[in-house]
């Protein structure tokens, strides 16, 4: 008997993606789909796709989706969540979306304690524009807009959101994960579920950093791509749990 | 239904709850405070209503898209300054076809400017304000009464449409007081295809503004051109005041047009024949029913607390077949009806 092992999640559409070749939005769109799949949850999950490469997520996504403008996903989210407190509602974002042009939303919706959850895409670069230098940029890393390398004084530091967002009473869960390894990747899904399961369990603000590859950007193979993040990138962003109140969370609850 | 004695802002508020709003986001500025505060006090005592109060203007105008989105009854509110950071996601609620109300109680500017009444926001409300080629739907309501009145109406028309409407007041008319009766508003007319719920065990929908394909984008907006045509032939709404024997017609809304009113009433006292012709919806401007006024009519006013925006609009719908003289008092200066008067009083010696 042949045994399926494999095949695409029912939340995702049958189209191609277009994002580059490497690029880690394909791998933690497939994640997000196989744990909405899991979850059992397609049918009431509204996603908020960004702008940035992920701008087309509705095209790939099989769920019900609305644009945001730059940056304002987490507004938007709050907003539908507030209007349906039965749904599942996430937003997913780049780090210009969530670290630059929005994060007085993505800050505020943590800090109200939201009942949302965030897929944070750090790539350390804006994507499809072609490279310039993101919030999460590391130091002295080249980019289209730090032609010599991002330096402190003129460019200021790459910004540690997980360990910002830990901070805020209103979060629950945060986690940064890593996508270059098959080991990172099913760590990633984990904490995707837990994320979710936070939200379905009325526990309030989740979101899960995903370091990710961009190899165009970064102008390196992908091999290299994967090492830069092992050797340079989670040396600045540490993959770990920063919060999880989930448990003391749901025994204040039962109490 | 009773009368009730009520601030300019709290009607607008109350007419809200009343048509079914149920979703209110705001961030505090004068002269509207009273506006975001009603609906903190009486928002969530509402049937699954929803207040927020935002962390700035730009979550404010994207919360109540996403709640428009999710098929809620939504509003916004703000001044000048603040109406100016709500352009992105009016232009995005225009785009993605959202109804959705915004308030703006205008003040004085340009940049912080001040805190009183003015009409210098007249180009960003009836030009659509945002980027891109939209536009949307402006109501200046004139008394207390039409900012209850019309506030319904404006849910009614951004359901109708699937678009933005703004409610164009100033600091005068957030901060009166009048008698006003709330009434019965019409049941919501508002298909479900256009609500984003989650797809049950159907198909998924989304909602976008993003055309990557140029064939694709310029159909959408020539879709929104054509919607924004019909507006234009069928939801004009204009008052016509003393025109029928008149000699020189003023034009002026909202709070300009009460003080042109108590003008009139001077300058009628001492036999000018003055009339006032003043537009409720500025877009779609009420063009033709001006144009017809300019056969027997060659002498108009235009009047605005403002250097003269409007008057470009006077001044399209005319096309040269009358003489346009125009008053302005821009920066939060108002002026008095005996002042109108007597700027009226020297325009009719000149015209004799």
């Amino acid at each position: 008997m042949a045994k399926t092992v494999f095949k695409r999640p029912k939340s995702l559409k049958e189209n191609i993606f277009h994002y580059c070749p490497g690029c880690g939005h394909s791998i933690v769109h497939r994640l997000v789909a196989e744990v909405i799949d899991e979850m059992d949850i397609r049918g009431i999950t509204i996603g908020v796709p960004p702008a940035g490469c992920a701008v087309l997520a509705y095209n790939y996504f099989d769920v019900d989706m609305i644009e945001a403008p730059h940056g304002r996903g987490p507004a938007m989210a709050t907003a539908i969540k507030r209007a349906l407190p039965d749904r599942v509602v996430f937003s997913y974002q780049g780090d210009g979306d969530l670290a630059a042009i929005g994060i007085a939303e993505s800050i505020h919706a943590a800090n109200r304690g939201e009942n949302i959850t965030v897929i944070f895409i750090n790539n350390a670069c804006y994507g499809m524009t072609g490279g310039q230098m993101a919030p999460t940029t590391m130091l002295k890393q080249r980019t289209t807009t730090s032609p010599a390398g991002r330096h402190e004084t003129l460019d200021g530091y790459p910004v540690n959101v997980s360990e910002i967002f830990s901070q805020l009473k209103g979060s629950t869960y945060i986690e940064r994960c890593i996508v270059n390894s098959p080991a990172g990747v099913n760590k990633t899904k984990k904490a995707i579920k837990k994320a979710f399961q936070c939200q379905v369990d009325g526990l309030g603000f989740s979101m899960v950093e995903i370091l990710s590859l961009c190899p165009t950007n970064w102008k390196m193979t992908t091999i290299d791509s994967c090492k830069w993040m092992d050797e340079v990138m989670s040396k600045e962003f540490p993959p770990g749990v920063f919060k999880d109140n989930i448990a003391a969370k749901k025994s204040a609850e039962g109490a | 239904m009773n009368k009730v004695l009520m601030s300019g802002n709290n009607i607008i508020a109350e007419a809200a709850i009343r048509a079914g709003c149920r979703f209110y986001a705001g961030y505090p500025i004068t002269p509207q405070n009273e506006l975001t505060e009603y609906m903190a006090e009486h928002m969530r005592k509402a049937d699954g209503g929803v207040f927020i109060q935002s962390e700035s203007e730009i979550a404010a105008i994207n919360m109540i898209a996403g709640a428009s989105a999710a098929g809620v009854r939504v509003m916004t509110s703000s001044s000048s300054p603040g109406i100016s950071l709500k352009q992105e996601g009016i232009s995005s609620m225009a785009a993605c076809e959202l109804p959705g109300i915004i308030v703006n109680i205008m003040r004085g500017g340009p940049g912080l400017g001040n805190i009183l009444p003015s009409q210098g926001d007249y180009f960003q409300a009836t030009r659509g304000g945002g980027h891109g080629d939209y536009r949307t739907i402006v109501y200046a309501p004139g008394t207390c009464q039409e900012l209850a009145d019309l506030t319904m109406d404006a849910f009614d028309l951004a359901d109708k449409y699937r678009t933005p409407v703004m409610i164009l007041a100033d600091g005068m008319m957030g901060q009166m007081m009048e008698p006003v009766i709330f009434k019965k508003p019409k049941p919501r007319q508002y298909s479900e295809k256009f609500m984003l719920r989650g797809a049950g065990a159907g198909k998924s929908k989304f909602i976008r503004g993003l055309y990557l394909d140029p064939i694709d984008s310029e159909e959408h907006n020539w879709k929104l051109a054509r919607k924004y045509e019909v507006i234009t032939k069928n939801e004009t709404l204009h008052e016509e005041h003393n025109i029928e024997d008149a000699q020189m017609v003023i034009v002026a809304y909202g709070t300009a047009a009460r003080i042109a009113k108590g003008a009139i009433k001077r300058l009628r006292d001492q036999g000018m024949k003055v009339g006032l012709f003043r537009p409720i919806t500025l877009w779609p401007f009420p063009e033709l029913k001006l144009r017809a006024l300019s056969s027997k009519i060659k002498n108009f006013l235009v009047f605005e607390m403002s250097t003269g925006q409007m008057l470009e609009d006077v001044r399209l719908a005319l096309q040269g077949y009358a003489n346009i003289e125009f008053h302005g008092r821009p920066g939060g200066a108002v002026p008095t009806p005996a002042e109108l008067a007597n700027v009226i009083a020297r325009l009719c010696d000149k015209n004799d």
